[in-house]
């Protein structure tokens, strides 16, 4: 971190739903940093929190659900605790925003032209005329061939892939310095996923964006993240440099999603499957959340909840490491 | 544009047919109209007379095209109650239904669309929740009863509006309206207001569920993940969407109010189109009743294009795809 700030800082992040039957915690004590230009991979079973984190950071957690505890900063100041007409200004802005399903991001009423061009006059002091030439500009650099005939069109009269590719054009076009990429590929045809993880590598390095990127393909992790959080059941099982936490993780959890691995020459394709279902929000165990699935559970892992302990190359909440060691002893 | 007219046009025919074959079968099996033609006095050589007069006489197909032929060149015989052309006493009539239904479509429109977002928009607050207690009663409250009401208030308790007739009116040609004059607008405001209110509330509560509706879809979360101001989020890219729906039923509603102004014209003793509607019922003034019968029909169909129509102007998706296919 060189003494600096990193760009974007999470700390301690605690996301609350008020319910009929108690408050749920959905993120508990979530922390970690992104520096400018990195990538952040975050992976984790369904539930796990990822999207919530997403949502969090940009300022839009879905009512009731809100910021119970914690902080968030950006470049060192706290946007946790804004007005909306602020945060409004920092989103799009500051932070982008990728969606999962392409076919639901785009508003059917308007041209893409329309939606990059208000995009750009919201957050950019340039006329309409000039916004209108960049958007073409965009459209060309996301790879939608003759832009300046395609401009007018509406996100119907595109596919599926090509509409993935207008929403990364919508999310850069005010040049913001932090992506949050929730499942960008999720809902396109596999044929065309690598393709739109390639556009978005390149265009963040390029641009100089860091990216914070949910994913349930570890081949595109492997490929993408400079680090990896792994979460489970809101909080954070462990976060570290991609090759660490992929290849020889500390975290039983971790170790159980990559576990089942194939032979080094076959590629990660999805997320293994472990014994047992992650706890739902209201039934979530005491003591270490993942104890009644680990198998490495011990007698302090019911009592007492790990936070992230360093545990080699990477940091893990897990007992194991409570030596200090760091000793990597699974 | 053009083929798609027609082909709606060529569509709806089948319907108007049917609502000519109903009011026409009026004319064959309700009432006797020589009968109440002649009164009490009368010989069997004028019967007679004007059985033929009146081509009763004829097969019934024969009788039905002939009133086909007729009714398309707006000619629907003479009135049995008051012995004048139909054609007369509807052109006479239309302007004050027209104007009364316009006005309370305008008012339920440019009420309830602000007051349905509103609601949508900041659902938890007291004032959405009044509205919301407020549009049950127009919704539930019969539409007599509440012309009855406000008469009651307005005219009787505070004197300040008149309870009935159309006040002064001014012609324009064949057209006679009430929005010229001081009085016509006064008379206005109580019927216009009876009629409207029913379609008010409904417009308010569609407006505020699609509203909640669009306001949880991606593309509206995505706008605000763009930061794109409050305003455009809510009216650029939520009311827009909530438009197709609102345009259904706005449509189909403005074909009702003119269909039911028979309650409150009745109500208001206003001299439109449903009263004479329903003083024509009274006395089986049969020509009459088959001319609104087909002239409402009539209007239902054009509303209802009008309606396709602006789905096109909304909606992109409508408008491409025909002749490529490809989605
Ligand atoms: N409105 C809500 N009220 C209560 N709990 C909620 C609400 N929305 C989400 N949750 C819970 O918050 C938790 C985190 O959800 P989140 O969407 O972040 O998961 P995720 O890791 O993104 O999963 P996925 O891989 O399926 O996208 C889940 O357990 C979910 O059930
Ligand atoms: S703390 Fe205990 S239960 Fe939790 S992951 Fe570590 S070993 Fe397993
Ligand atoms: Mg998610």
């Amino acid at each position: 971190m060189s003494g600096q700030n990193p760009l974007l800082e999470v700390r301690h992040l605690r996301v609350e739903f008020p319910t009929r039957r108690g408050t749920l915690v959905a993120l508990d004590d979530v922390s970690f940093t992104i520096a400018a230009g990195e990538v952040l991979g975050v992976v984790g079973e369904s539930g796990a929190g990822k999207s919530m984190t997403g949502a969090a950071i940009i300022g839009l957690l879905e009512p009731p659900g809100r910021i119970a505890g914690g902080e968030i900063r950006l470049d060192g100041k706290r946007i946790d605790n804004l007005r909306y007409e602020d945060m409004r200004r920092i989103r799009g802005k500051d932070i982008g925003a990728i969606f999962q399903d392409p076919l639901t991001t785009l508003n059917p009423l308007y041209t893409v032209g329309r939606q990059l061009a208000e995009t750009m006059t919201t957050h950019l002091p340039i006329t309409p005329a000039e916004a209108r030439k960049r958007a073409i500009g965009w459209l060309d650099l996301v790879g939608i061939p003759a832009a300046a005939q395609r401009i007018d069109s509406y996100p119907h009269e595109f596919s599926g892939g090509m509409r993935q590719r207008v929403v990364i054009a919508l999310a850069l076009c005010a040049e913001p310095r932090l992506i949050v990429a929730d499942e960008p590929t999720t809902a396109l045809d596999v044929s065309i996923q690598a393709q739109i993880i390639a556009l978005l590598k390149s265009l963040a390095r390029e641009k100089g964006t860091a990216m914070m990127l949910v994913t349930h393909d570890m081949g595109v992790i492997a490929e993408t993240a400079d680090r990896v959080a792994v979460m489970y059941a809101g909080r954070i099982a462990e976060i570290g440099p991609v090759r660490n936490v992929v290849k020889q993780a500390s975290h039983p959890y971790t170790v159980g999603l990559m576990g089942s691995i194939p032979p080094l020459d076959r590629r990660v394709e999805r997320l293994a499957q472990i014994d047992g279902a992650m706890p739902r929000l209201s039934a979530i165990p005491k003591g270490c959340a993942y104890n009644p699935r680990c198998p490495k559970s011990f007698a302090r892992c019911a009592q007492d909840r790990p936070d992230l302990l360093p545990a080699g190359p990477t940091q893990a909440a897990c007992w194991l490491y409570a030596d200090g060691e760091g000793a990597k002893n699974v | 544009m053009f083929a798609f007219i027609l082909s709606r046009v060529l569509q709806s025919l089948p319907v108007l047919f049917t609502v000519a074959l109903i009011s026409f079968a009026m004319f064959a099996y309700v009432g006797d109209p020589v009968a109440i033609m002649l009164g009490q006095d009368f010989t069997e050589a004028q019967r007679q007379a004007l059985v033929k007069d009146l081509g009763l006489d004829q097969p019934f197909w024969v009788q039905f095209a002939t009133f086909l032929g007729n009714a398309v060149q707006g000619e629907f015989g003479l009135s049995y109650r008051l012995s004048r052309p139909v054609a007369d006493l509807i052109a006479e009539r239309a302007p004050a239904t027209l104007e009364l239904a316009l006005t309370a479509a305008t008012l339920a429109l440019l009420i309830g669309v602000p007051m349905g977002v509103y609601t949508g928009l900041y659902r938890n607050s007291w004032l959405s929740r009044f509205f919301l207690t407020f549009s049950l009663v127009g919704v539930s409250l019969p539409t007599f009863l509440i012309g009855i009401l406000l008469i009651l208030v307005f005219a009787v308790w505070l004197g300040v509006l008149p309870s009935f007739g159309r006040g002064d009116t001014v012609k324009i040609g064949w057209w006679s309206t009430g929005f010229l004059t001081w009085t016509g607008i006064k008379a206005l405001i109580l019927p216009s207001i009876t009629l409207g209110l029913f379609q008010l509330t409904l417009i308010m509560r569609l407006v505020r569920a699609e509203m909640l509706e669009v306001l949880r879809v991606d593309y509206i979360k995505f706008a605000r993940a763009r930061g794109l101001p409050n305003r455009a989020v809510h009216f650029g890219h939520a009311l827009k969407n909530t438009l197709v729906p609102v345009i259904t039923i706005v449509g189909l509603q403005l074909g009702a109010i003119i269909a039911f102004a028979i309650v409150t014209e009745t109500v208001f003793q206003w001299p439109g189109m449903g009263l004479l509607f329903i003083q024509s019922v009274n006395q089986a003034d049969i020509p009459v009743m088959a001319a609104y019968l087909l002239l409402i029909s009539a209007l239902f169909v054009t509303i209802n294009l009008i309606v396709d129509l602006l789905y096109y102007a909304v909606d992109p998706r409508l408008r491409i795809g025909r002749g490529q296919g490809a989605h």
